[in-house]
């Protein structure tokens, strides 16, 4: 259900690709989306939920999602198990128990948009990075930036003693 | 509660919204500019420089590209000049079959999913045109035939996807036929360029690489600055004073590198690599400042333009009466010199066929060429034993070797290096096989789109690399991304920095260097970079 | 649309048929002006587009290495993969046109530790769909021959009884026609329905596909469902060849059939993709050594360059350079 939120060429790629190096993407959501699964089944800590979530999300965040779209998927799971438990859950009238797993999911969704930020957040701070890392070096080099070393301080510092 | 509970929509009908609108044919979805997905135009100032045509101000998202008056005439001209002087041109567009065996070999498809990202979708935005303009067929039959008119539309969508290839070549090992888009990216680089469609990020350099020597446009005494340096660096480090020869007539051989290695992290431990080790041969070398860039950016604009950037290279041997040349580490570099520099500006009948002062192996594989790569070079001294090795000194690095694109599938070097990084570190463990050398992928930022407005694309480009990065991080605790190439240097930075946070980049001679025993040294306590040798840490501490 | 105005063509080709031998019985048209004219234009065409490849420059040697290159004698060099000789450019070549080298590297069986399977199916068996397509078209070609010749050279015979070799039914089963069609309808298929391919694919992949299908199938029918006369037939093609052709009476409409998508397919061929046959011979990246440091390649059309020369470099930095001390040509 993920992969198909990807243009239809690619989500088959992703289907059909079992590789995990020659298709990552695919191999990547598939891992992630049943360990996530298996956690939610389990009510286990958020921690690790993030974990998983942190992947899946780092590659949406770079593609052409919008925010919505990125972490959208969180909420097939809960179509996913009304779609095949559905019957289940009507006969047995297991409805409680329905709300306490979409309510996990609902947290699991607040937990996605935290790592979504985060990857984009990422993403700036690599290209600051990157562009402070070629002009600083360079700078530095020719000499324009005036660092202020100890010495110099402590020659400052005597002035100002010098002028008191 | 039975009744929400049908009420609730059902899968398909919420997946309808996720969906991509019905999908139309490729010829039928325009292009659209996305900041963080195309880079920025080229400064007409650039242009003007180099002599090149339609110099302005002007940006992607412009509706109005203000190309030429006549410009479909120059495009059509164009293409027609060189199917007439490339025969990897016309053949790549008359006999690809679309078996669609490259369509996911290509980083940026297996990152993105957009399938104008196939290779054969790429070749296909040009043979499209071709089509229509110069084959019978497409003049009849039009689109049933694949053929489609040349509008700006076309244009705008070959200057986003023709931006969107590295010219890496990994496609073309899978061809059946051996189809290489980079052969095709060149060309529709080449026509873009006559309409003045380019990239600053390629631009400038080329601009600054034609007036000054290099990318970056340092002047002579910058460069002299800078390695003088390095020096001081290196003398901290060891208490060993090394001289940098530099224009020096007479010398034995030329040393060119990349700017990137003298300009920025961590492509500059490379470099006082480099002259650690020749300080330690005691080799009669010199640098140049004219021919102070290795690198060309010519490859990423046109063929014209590769050989007046490379030029400089022989010209300087020449001047400078050297007998031969050494090359740094770099991917894009070697490509021109191996595949494009003697043919274009050779003979170099003034040089002499390259030996080895130390071990006085005679390289015949550049025995025309007369330039040597360093790890050719490197590999040759270790083979010999001419070098007194610690690699224990490099024992806190687990080390991953990262091919770079054009050494390995426009040269075939692949074991040189792995020979000379096997001599220095302890812990070495490849990447899984369909990664690595000939079906190495990119960085996803060669061929100047390691630009940082355009960092999504990287990143995604990027992924394929990172993700098996990731893989021996986890399995062995790799840490260091070793690789033969500056822009790989500055690009894979931030691509493991996102996909694989605690792998950092090295050059293989920085490595070298950490490990290499140099007479009347003083006990280094750290490496080139800073960080404590491995049972250093303590003295470090204290 | 591509899919469909294809197969439709190829009906209508067929039909033509019908109409024209079955009703009006123009015999020796589709036996004779037709095939000598697709002949025609299938040799005229071929030798045109190759010769325009040959005219056409080759500047610059750009082989796509995927192996060691030969540098020192102790690393072992990839002569097959990254020929440094003659020799190895012979073979590498060798295993490309008559093996599908490059189609092979795609199916490097990749065990998983999860299995263990093996991953990469799918281009395995583009693969293997494509060189069992290739050789048995190879393999009928040179079968038909015994049409031709009188007498009947060893070779085909040869091939033509390893074919049958199972013989099953009677007139015996080739093998060959068999794989074809298997392989044409595989590779017929996976164009429809795996997404990616759909979206590349043209008319002018369908057409062929399904041209060849059609010539197969009519090939199939005719020898073992809607006979032919076979005296008949070799009475006609030894005509055409002696050029002394002549239509016999009775041959059947299968015959013409067959015949007919033959001579379409010969005088497509060569305003088509199918000129692969003839490109993949002299593809750059294929068929150059990598002996681009050893060996000087010349660029017949390599024209001189605006370059920035020392001298001009000097006279801008000259007062700089001075000044740190770098030497200069000119004081």
């Amino acid at each position: 259900m993920i992969l198909e939120t990807y243009p239809p060429d690619a989500s088959s790629f992703l289907k059909q690709e079992k590789n995990q190096f020659a298709n990552p993407v695919g191999n990547t959501i598939l891992q992630e989306i049943e360990d996530i699964y298996e956690e939610l089944l389990h009510g286990r800590d958020s921690e690790k939920l993030s974990d998983f979530l942190d992947r899946i999300i780092k590659i949406r965040a770079i593609q052409d999602f919008s925010p919505a779209q990125a972490v959208a998927f969180i909420f097939h799971l809960k179509n996913a198990v009304r779609e095949e438990l559905g019957g289940e859950i009507r006969n047995d009238q297991l409805f409680e128990e329905l709300l306490e797993f979409e309510h996990r999911i609902d947290k699991l969704a607040l937990i996605a948009f935290n790592t979504y930020m985060k990857c984009r957040e990422k993403v700036y701070e690599i290209r600051v990075a990157e562009v402070k890392n070629r002009v600083f070096s360079l700078l530095k080099r020719a000499d324009m930036i005036g660092e202020i070393s100890e010495q110099e301080l402590d020659i400052r510092e005597e002035n100002i003693d010098s002028v008191v | 509660m039975s009744e929400d509970l049908s009420n609730v929509p059902k899968p398909d009908e919420l997946m309808r919204i996720d969906h991509k609108p019905p999908r139309k044919g490729w010829m039928d979805v325009p292009v659209d500019f996305k900041p963080g997905t195309y880079s920025y135009t080229a400064k007409a100032k650039n242009l003007k420089i180099l002599g090149m045509p339609n110099p302005r101000e002007w940006s992607p998202t412009d509706e109005d590209w203000k190309l030429p008056e006549n410009w479909e005439e120059i495009v059509r001209e164009g293409f027609k000049d060189r199917l007439d002087k490339y025969r990897s041109f016309q053949l790549f567009m008359d006999i690809c079959v679309r078996c669609g065996a490259c369509a996911d070999k290509c980083h940026f498809f297996i990152g993105s999913g957009d399938p104008k990202n196939m290779p054969v979708l790429r070749a296909e935005l040009m043979r499209s045109v071709y089509r229509k303009e110069f084959t019978t067929s497409g003049k009849i039959f039009g689109k049933l035939a694949g053929a489609r008119e040349l509008t700006v539309d076309v244009i705008k969508e070959w200057f986003y996807y023709f931006y969107q290839c590295t010219e890496c070549r990994r496609c073309s090992v899978f061809c059946p036929y051996g189809i290489d888009t980079a052969e095709i990216t060149m060309m529709g680089r080449e026509l873009l360029h006559l309409l003045g469609c380019g990239i600053n990020w390629a631009m400038e350099p080329v601009a600054n690489c034609f007036r000054t020597g290099n990318h970056l446009g340092i002047q002579p005494h910058g460069f002299k600055d800078t390695l003088e340096f390095f020096a001081d660096d290196i003398e901290d480090l060891t208490g060993i004073k090394i001289n940098v020869p530099l224009n020096k007539k007479g010398a034995e051989i030329l040393f060119v590198v990349p700017s990137g290695d003298y300009f920025g992290d961590p492509g500059t431990y490379t470099c006082m690599g480099y002259m650690m080790l020749f300080h330690e041969l005691g080799l009669n070398y010199t640098w140049s400042t004219y021919a102070s860039e290795g690198g060309n950016f010519g490859l990423f604009t046109s063929h014209e333009m590769i050989k007046r950037l490379n030029a400089k290279i022989y010209a300087e041997a020449k001047r400078l009466g050297v007998k031969w040349i050494l090359g740094g580490e770099c991917g894009h570099m070697w490509r021109v010199m191996h595949q494009y520099m003697d043919t274009m500006n050779g003979p170099a009948d003034f040089l002499e066929v390259p030996t080895s002062p130390i071990t006085g192996t005679r390289f015949e594989n550049a025995k025309s060429t007369k330039m040597v790569h360093i790890t050719e070079f490197t590999s040759d001294l270790m083979k010999h034993n001419k070098l007194r090795l610690d690699p224990g000194r490099n024992d806190n690095l687990i080390v991953t070797y990262h091919d770079s694109c054009n050494p390995a599938r426009a040269m075939g070097l692949i074991e040189e290096p792995r020979y000379v990084i096997r001599n220095v570190c302890n812990h070495f463990h490849e990447m899984p096989e369909n990664t690595i050398k000939e079906q190495t992928f990119c960085c996803g930022g060669g061929a100047g789109l390691g630009n940082d407005e355009n960092m999504e694309m990287r990143l995604r480009g990027g992924f394929p690399r990172g993700n098996a990065v990731r893989y021996v991080q986890e399995k062995y605790g790799v840490n260091r991304l070793a690789c033969v190439c500056a822009i790989d240097r500055a690009t894979l930075v931030p691509v493991c920095d996102y996909w694989a946070p605690g792998v950092a980049v090295t050059g293989v001679h920085e490595m070298v260097a950490n490990a290499l025993l140099m007479k009347g040294e003083k006990e280094r306590t750290t490496n080139l970079r800073g960080e404590p040798l491995p049972g250093k840490e303590e003295v470090e501490d204290e | 649309m591509g899919l469909w105005f294809s197969l439709f063509t190829v009906v209508i080709l067929v039909l033509l048929v019908f109409m024209g031998v079955g009703v009006v019985g123009l015999n020796s048209l589709f036996g004779i002006l037709i095939p000598y004219a697709a002949l025609l234009i299938f040799l005229v065409g071929v030798v045109y587009r190759v010769g325009k490849w040959t005219k056409a420059p080759v500047p610059f040697r750009i082989p796509t290495t995927c192996g060691q290159q030969k540098s020192h004698p102790w690393i072992k060099a990839n002569n097959f993969e990254s020929p440094s000789n003659t020799f190895g450019v012979l073979v590498r070549m060798a295993l490309e046109v008559l093996l599908f080298r490059s189609l092979f590297r795609n199916t490097r069986a990749e065990l998983r530790a999860d299995g263990p399977r093996v991953v990469y199916g799918g281009t395995k068996w583009l693969w293997l769909a494509g060189l069992a397509f290739h050789w048995s078209f190879l393999l009928i070609l040179i079968r038909h021959l015994r049409f031709f010749t009188e007498p009947i050279p060893f070779f085909v015979n040869l091939v033509a009884s390893m074919d049958g070799l199972f013989e099953i039914g009677v007139p015996t089963l080739y093998v060959t026609d068999i794989i074809i069609l298997l392989a044409v309808t595989y590779l017929f298929l996976r164009r429809v329905v795996i997404p990616q391919i759909r979206y590349i694919s043209l008319a002018a992949d369908y057409f062929p596909l399904f041209l060849i299908l059609g010539v197969a199938l009519s090939g199939v029918l005719m020898r073992h469902f809607y006979k032919v006369d076979i005296y008949k037939v070799k009475e006609l093609a030894t005509g055409l060849f002696s050029f002394h052709p002549l239509v016999p009476e009775g041959i059947g409409l299968a015959f013409y059939i067959h015949l007919f998508l033959v001579s379409t397919l010969l005088a497509y061929f060569p305003f088509s993709k199918l000129m692969h046959m003839g490109g993949v011979f002299l593809s750059p990246t294929r068929n150059l050594a990598n002996n681009n440091r050893m060996r000087r390649h010349v660029n017949p059309w390599n024209y001189p360059v605006k370059v920035h020369t020392y001298e001009e470099y000097e006279d801008e930095f000259r007062e700089k350079m001075k000044a740190v001390g770098l030497p200069v040509e000119k004081e």
